[in-house]
């Protein structure tokens, strides 16, 4: 088995063996079951559940050849809006103050996207600097919308939804990730937008004579990112029936490192949404797992830091195998 | 000869203060082979730059298939018919050889009656036919993969390939050979003879006079941007071209 096997299901197997050796350690120390749990299994889907929000979209712009450091403060924006806008409704008007927050919301998430996409395809401004400084801008416009503090709501649909379960077994932040990833799976893998987000990571200056209107297609990634962040956002507040600036703040970390622990290059060009759910799966673990086997929590940032580690040498690994075929 | 394809009259070209094409003609018929030769700086690229519609010509016309020329861009030249090789190849290096010959103008198909997905099986067998049909060999388990694990000579063919399936009928070759080796090369030139074979036009732009003399039926020398000379490959000697290349 080669190297670049190696590389394509090593997410797979770093997942199992993380599993895996969770298990020992409850069961060793005592002796409980980590995995054939259901109720741990819920929670690590619904710990995975918003950094692999995040972490779809940006799995885009990552392979587009960008990054995207805004997406935490534009899902703690989204966060604060929706429940801002939701407090200016009465209790007899529940559903209508759902409907109208997450429309409200969702643009105010996909405005600093759209602002994200212009100024790196038109200005040609470096993604990791004008993201950047939409980190900021979202960071404070977030804590001025919600005035510093954090905005409870009391809206008794939205609650339903936040900690619901569909059939009482899976909680909805789970199902909004799943039919999230589905779509995402499908647009990248199967239709032309997926095919150019590849070319244009591949190679921009091809996919532009090839005749891919490039600058239109990265404002359209951009605001996808956004639009996922806003998403996330959303289930925050629905979960806690409250909004905060500082919501997507330790996600942004984890969700830019799932997509990467899944094979996305560097580099741009490469990456899957499937990879992307394994990414965000194995950091779950990781969190989750630590605090079941009672380990104090700061070790948690140490482990996904090592992770990290590990999947940049394993990508570029893989970068000297392609690199030595190609002189074949 | 028979008629031209492609015919360029009296083209001239100024950059500020340098005249970079002053009043250059030729002609080209279909399964024409012609060298454009010179040295640095002679005018070649701002040739097939003027061609190619990446520069508008200052003065002079161009006919091609018999109507009035004048290509607004790049990729109108190219809808028309007329395709340029740059080294680079522009191929998306991640992507597979089907993907790289249909980037851009993919075939979609209806997938629950609804929804528009790639067709990548249609994408395959096209590719394959083409490959096939110009007698490049590039291993079937080698199409799937992303063709930066291709060797430069095939990643040149696929480059071709994907003119050759669109329908072009005027390929510009800007050093196709340049960075091959020996044997590389050599499928290259094959390629070529294929291809005029097929009635394609090639303008063929070399530094390598042996690759000029091994595939094409004319040479067009530049210098400073006027046309020193034209002649027969056949009925040339190296060191006429290399004297008319360096002092006109």
């Amino acid at each position: 088995m080669n190297l670049r096997v190696i590389g394509s299901i090593w997410p797979w197997l770093f997942l199992t063996l993380m599993v895996v050796f969770f298990e020992v350690w409850a069961q060793m120390a005592y002796d409980i079951s980590f995995i054939f749990n259901l109720f741990n299994i819920q929670s690590i889907l619904v710990f995975a559940a918003a950094p692999l929000l995040l972490g779809i979209g940006v799995t885009f712009v990552i392979i587009s050849g960008g990054i995207d450091l805004s997406i935490g403060f534009i899902m703690g924006l989204a966060a604060v809006v929706l429940a801002t806008v939701m407090r200016q409704f009465g209790e007899e008007t529940a559903a209508l103050a759902l409907l109208v927050g997450v429309g409200v919301t969702m643009l105010a998430a996909m405005l600093p996207g759209y602002i994200n996409g212009w100024m790196i395809s038109t200005l040609k401004v470096p993604p990791f600097i004008g993201t950047l400084g939409m980190y900021g801008v979202a960071r404070g416009t977030g804590f001025i919308v919600a005035d510093g503090v954090t905005v409870p709501i009391n809206n008794p649909i939205l609650f339903q939804l936040g900690t619901g379960k569909l059939f009482g077994l899976i909680p909805t932040p789970v199902i909004v990730a799943v039919v999230v990833v589905l779509l995402a799976h499908h647009l990248l893998s199967r239709t032309r937008f997926g095919q150019y987000t590849y070319a244009i990571g591949g190679n921009r200056e091809s996919a532009i004579r090839a005749g891919i209107n490039v600058k239109r297609h990265t404002l359209w990634i951009y605001m996808l990112s956004a639009a996922c962040a806003g998403l996330a956002g959303i289930v925050y507040t629905a979960r806690f029936s409250a909004g905060a600036a500082q919501a997507g703040e330790p996600l942004l970390l984890d969700s830019i490192a799932a997509v990467f622990i899944g094979g996305a290059s560097f580099y741009g060009g490469s990456g899957t949404i499937i990879g992307t759910v394994i990414g965000a799966l194995v950091i779950a673990v990781i969190q989750f797992g630590l605090v079941f086997v009672d380990v104090e929590p700061f070790w948690q940032f140490l482990a996904v830091g090592l992770v990290i580690i590990i999947a940049v040498l394993i990508d570029q690994s893989r970068n000297r195998i392609s690199g030595t075929q190609r002189d074949e | 000869m028979s008629e031209a394809i492609l015919s360029v009259q009296g083209v001239s070209k100024r950059f500020g203060g340098v005249q970079a094409l002053q009043d250059v003609s030729f002609d080209l018929a279909p399964g024409d082979v012609m060298a454009l030769a010179g040295d640095n700086g002679a005018g070649k690229s701002t040739l097939i730059k003027i061609i190619s519609g990446v520069y508008q010509a200052d003065s002079g016309s161009m006919t091609y298939r018999n109507s009035g020329y004048q290509p607004l861009n790049p990729k109108h030249s190219r809808d028309l018919g007329i395709e340029t090789i740059y080294q680079d190849l522009a191929l998306a290096d991640n992507l597979d050889v089907g993907a790289n010959i249909f980037l851009g103008r993919e075939p979609v198909r209806q997938w629950l009656g609804m929804f528009p997905v790639i067709d990548r099986q249609h994408m395959r067998n096209d590719s394959q036919e083409v490959l096939k049909n110009l007698d490049i060999d590039i291993p079937e388990s080698s199409l799937d993969q992303p063709v930066r694990r291709l060797s430069g000579g095939q990643r040149q063919a696929v480059a071709i390939s994907r003119a050759i399936y669109w329908n072009a009928e005027v390929l510009i070759m800007d050093e196709p050979t340049a960075a091959l080796g020996v044997p590389e090369q050599r499928k290259v030139m094959d390629l070529i003879g294929n291809l005029k074979a097929r009635k394609i036009a090639i303008i063929f732009i070399s530094h390598n006079l042996n690759d000029i003399f091994a595939v094409t039926d004319r040479i067009l020398v530049l210098r400073r941007g006027q046309k020193v000379g034209e002649c027969r490959t056949a009925e040339v000697e190296r060191e006429e071209i290399v004297r008319m290349m360096v002092q006109g």
